[in-house]
């Protein structure tokens, strides 16, 4: 079972890096959208796996992101400098979230939740109900932004194969990123919060300030991925940021596994090729996705990555 | 020798919670190189003391003075930091995490830059070689890597206590750290709290008579919220109302 | 702003912060008392409005649609406790959010399935069907006055059973004690049954008598139910009182916002809900039941 375990992460990469050789445009535009979503659900899985803070606001972030990439163009022709406005994206993400956070933070449990979603809904009311972006229609991106360096062009955003490898470097990025951060002292602390926050706090932590670091640069690693999002999609409309988006990610984290990173990954593929698979089948593919979702959290409480540790526990059951 | 200034001192503190009088007009200092304990039967309001001087709790009334420096207010956070430790009723530890984990994490706590994104947790030497010396004094050190859930009642009992040593505290707030322990535990306990009261001001609560007068220089008795009587052991033991009050007979008799 | 209209917004304010308290009331109760966040809380709210235009048009006078509809979505809400939410208890609050999400997804698609998707409206009946004269100039919806009415009584009967029967006692011991609770012999199970049978015909309830007044359409589930988490916030979880008082506050916010300021109506809800949480995270009656 180790020799699974540590194999199957680099089989797994091997896999995505040689798809688009194999596969045509469809599939490799669709692992790309995913690689996206496993940036945006690995932030999330920081948040709840990590600290254990539960959020059912987090696509404010990735929507923001995504809003500001589409308005950081100085018409919807003309192309965006990604050194400029990928920082500013971010950096818009990471203000928000602080601002959320500080407030939400304030909350405990049950209160959090409802907080963190009710303040992002107020966000998605900005987008939707006002002029801003496009109000409830959305507004359109037709020229991807320019990564250029002295002139060269780096990638072209527009050609599928290209944007795939970028995606996959950016997933890289990040995973390598929150692992060193979670083997850190400050991943450390978050830990020891999530399983007892008390006893931190006697300890000698300021465990809100913590709380809200962590949420700050959650929402920051969420924007990054809204903003990749923008450019590949080329449409950014309120759904990005709404509550069904919010739950959405939560469910990619938990269908993974919580707090291991890679389940956010597992559990981002799991969802979006159930979703494509489902709504293939029917019109009516959301009851399919919702009894899936129901059967999902009853039987595997711990996510596919823990799925072998289920098994065995009930097979011990039974002897 | 007790210095002048009480390493923390209480005056007139009370806290109530709706029409409870949890804790009524209780002053009580601890000193530094002092073992003071708190005995008294339960409901007397000795938890919700500790919880006041460790910050968890705002009082309702009267102050809290650590080395002589108001404490109005004061976070948990913070006064762990300014080096009051405290251990809890129930044990409180990372079920998750092995004891020396935990003991770890709590050395963490202190570290100048404890919130590092860049330093590996693993490789800090400080908060290992704390938190393996807070395990050897309470005994502990055999069961380095068992995770916290896996401790008997007793040895959670000494983790607690050697999380709080991790964290080098000044003063020791120890509410009942020796419930649910072995004769042999405690007795390590005890010896523990001889090596260290010299350098820190403790404050014990504990239900275990004989361990209290073995080793509190000063005896505090509390019942329904307020002090009944405080003075060193010979007083108390022979103090009327606390004899009447507490045990209904000679307190420390064989 | 002439007095004529200054009544019309008032009267409008108390119906639909009526309506939210009678949703969001069961919602603090389930919350308070079984500790379950329910998501799909809404879905019921939307239910009961296409359960009223279903059997309105099936029996034709809506007063017998209503009862029908009542007795209907306590049998639901008995039968769902016990098959579905009684599961929910010993999970964590994440696992809870995801269960009912998805219980939302299955009702969405099932209403989709059997009633299809469009947009209803459901006839006020006749005898309602005037409008009362305010002032000189303006007039008012008779049907909507029944609205607040009704929803006044649904109110306080709510309150009286909370505060003078054995049952209220019960809930309320419940809700501050659950294991004392059970060793004094109160049959938690069947009270946790009753406690949510009673939200969800709350919220059924509600659906069901506003639905001639405003249009009956899919995503009204989730429009109310988000609000009536802010009420929940606002209010204090398992306080029935402070679900009142945020409602009615959450009432006129909206309605007058949108009167003054049309754009940004909608976020106004929410700042009242940061400026409240700034002052006090628990909410305004924090942990009473009543």
């Amino acid at each position: 079972m180790n020799a699974a375990r540590r194999f199957l992460p680099l089989l797994a990469l091997i896999a995505l890096a040689v798809l688009p050789a194999l596969a045509g445009k469809f599939y490799v535009e669709l692992v790309a959208k995913i690689m996206i979503m496993a940036v945006f659900a690995m932030s999330l899985d920081l948040l709840v796996g990590v600290t254990g803070l539960v959020s059912l606001g987090h696509a404010a972030f990735f929507g923001l992101a995504s809003y500001v990439v589409a308005l950081a163009a100085p018409d919807p022709y003309t192309a965006a400098n990604l050194w400029t406005s990928l920082p500013l994206a971010v950096a818009a993400s990471a203000v928000l979230a602080f601002a959320i956070g500080a407030l939400a933070l304030r909350t405990r449990g049950v209160y959090f939740i409802m907080v963190t979603l009710a303040l992002s809904q107020m966000v998605y009311f900005v987008f939707h109900d006002t002029k801003v972006g496009g109000g409830s229609d959305g507004t359109y991106l037709y020229a991807k932004p320019e990564a250029k360096l002295g002139g060269w062009s780096l990638v072209n955003f527009g050609d599928s194969t290209q944007f795939y490898y970028a995606m996959l470097f950016l997933l890289l990025l990040v995973f390598v990123f929150l692992r060193v951060l979670l083997a850190s002292r400050f991943g450390h602390a978050l830990a020891g919060i999530r399983s007892n926050e008390q006893r931190m706090r006697a300890l000698g932590f300021n465990t809100y300030v913590y709380k809200l670091a962590a949420f700050t640069l959650a929402g920051a690693i969420a924007g990054l991925a809204g903003y990749f999002a923008a450019v590949q999609f080329g449409f950014v409309n309120p759904d990005m940021l709404s509550w069904q988006q919010s739950a959405n990610v939560l469910l990619m984290v938990i269908l993974g596994g919580l707090g291991n990173l890679f389940g956010a990954i597992v559990g981002a593929f799991a969802f979006i090729l159930l979703e494509d698979l489902f709504s293939s089948l029917t019109k009516h593919w959301l009851l399919l996705m919702g009894g899936f979702v129901i059967m999902a959290v009853m039987l595997l409480p711990g996510g596919l990555t823990r799925a072998g540790d289920a098994w065995h526990a009930w097979r011990a059951h039974d002897a | 020798m007790p210095e002048p200034t009480p390493a923390l001192a209480a005056r007139n503190l009370t806290r109530r919670f709706g029409g409870v009088v949890a804790v009524d007009d209780v002053s009580l200092e601890v000193r530094h190189g002092q073992i003071h304990a708190l005995i008294g039967p339960n409901g007397a309001g000795k938890s919700t003391l500790i919880n006041l001087l460790a910050g968890e709790l705002a009082p309702t009334s009267g102050t809290i003075a650590l080395r002589g420096a108001s404490m109005a207010r004061a976070r948990p956070h913070r006064l762990a930091l300014l080096g009051v430790g405290r251990t809890f009723q129930r044990s409180n530890v990372f079920r998750n995490l092995s004891a020396f984990e935990n003991c770890r994490l709590a050395a963490q706590a202190r570290l100048p830059r404890a919130w590092a994104l860049h330093e590996r947790a693993s490789r800090c030497d400080v908060s290992a070689t704390a938190a393996t010396q807070a395990l050897a004094a309470v005994g502990l050190t055999a069961r380095s890597d068992a995770p916290g859930e896996a401790l008997s009642h007793g040895e959670r009992r000494e983790l607690e206590i050697a999380m709080c040593l991790a964290t080098e505290p000044s003063v020791l707030l120890l509410d009942e750290p020796l419930a649910g322990m072995a004769a042999e535990e405690s007795t390590r306990v005890l010896d523990l709290l001889r090596r260290l009261r010299p350098e820190r001001a403790i404050l014990l609560v504990e239900h275990d008579m004989d361990a209290v007068f073995a080793v509190a220089d000063v005896i505090t008795v509390m019942a329904d919220g307020s002090v009944l009587a405080s003075g060193t052991p010979e007083a108390v033991r022979n103090d009327a109302t606390v004899r009447e009050a507490y045990l209904g007979e000679p307190i420390g008799s064989p | 702003m002439d007095l004529s209209i200054f009544l019309i917004q008032v009267l409008n304010s108390i119906q639909y912060g009526l309506l939210l308290f009678l949703v969001a009331s069961g919602l603090t109760l389930i919350f308070g008392i079984m500790g379950v966040i329910n998501l799909a809380h809404g879905s019921f709210y939307m239910l009961g409005a296409y359960a009223a235009f279903t059997l309105a048009a099936l029996t034709g006078n809506l007063f017998i649609a209503i009862a029908l509809g009542v007795v209907l979505a306590v049998a639901f809400g008995y039968v769902l406790e016990w098959v579905f939410f009684s599961f929910l208890y010993r999970r964590d609050h994440l696992q809870q959010v995801l269960l009912t999400y998805g219980l939302i997804l299955v009702f969405e698609e099932l209403r989709s399935i059997v009633v299809g998707d469009d947009v209803h409206g459901v006839p006020v009946p006749g005898v309602l069907a005037g409008s009362i004269p305010l002032g000189t100039t303006m007039t008012y919806p008779a049907y909507n006055l029944l609205i607040s009415a009704a929803c006044l009584v649904v109110a306080a009967l709510l309150f009286a059973l909370l505060r003078y029967t054995r049952l209220g006692m019960m809930i309320r011991a419940g809700a501050s004690n659950r294991e004392m609770a059970r060793s004094l012999g109160i049959d938690i199970e069947f009270l946790f049954r009753v406690v949510f049978a009673l939200g969800v015909a709350l919220a059924a309830f509600a659906g069901m008598i506003s639905a001639p007044a405003s249009s009956v359409y899919p995503g009204m589930g989730n429009q109310v139910l988000i609000i009536c988490f802010v009420v929940v916030v606002i209010g204090g979880i398992g306080s029935v009182t402070g679900a009142l008082v945020a409602a009615l506050l959450i009432g006129f916010i909206d309605t007058f916002g949108k009167v003054f300021l049309p754009d940004y109506s909608g976020v106004l809800v929410y700042l009242l809900m940061a400026i409240i949480l700034l002052w006090r995270p628990e909410g305004l009656f924090r942990e009473s039941a009543v």
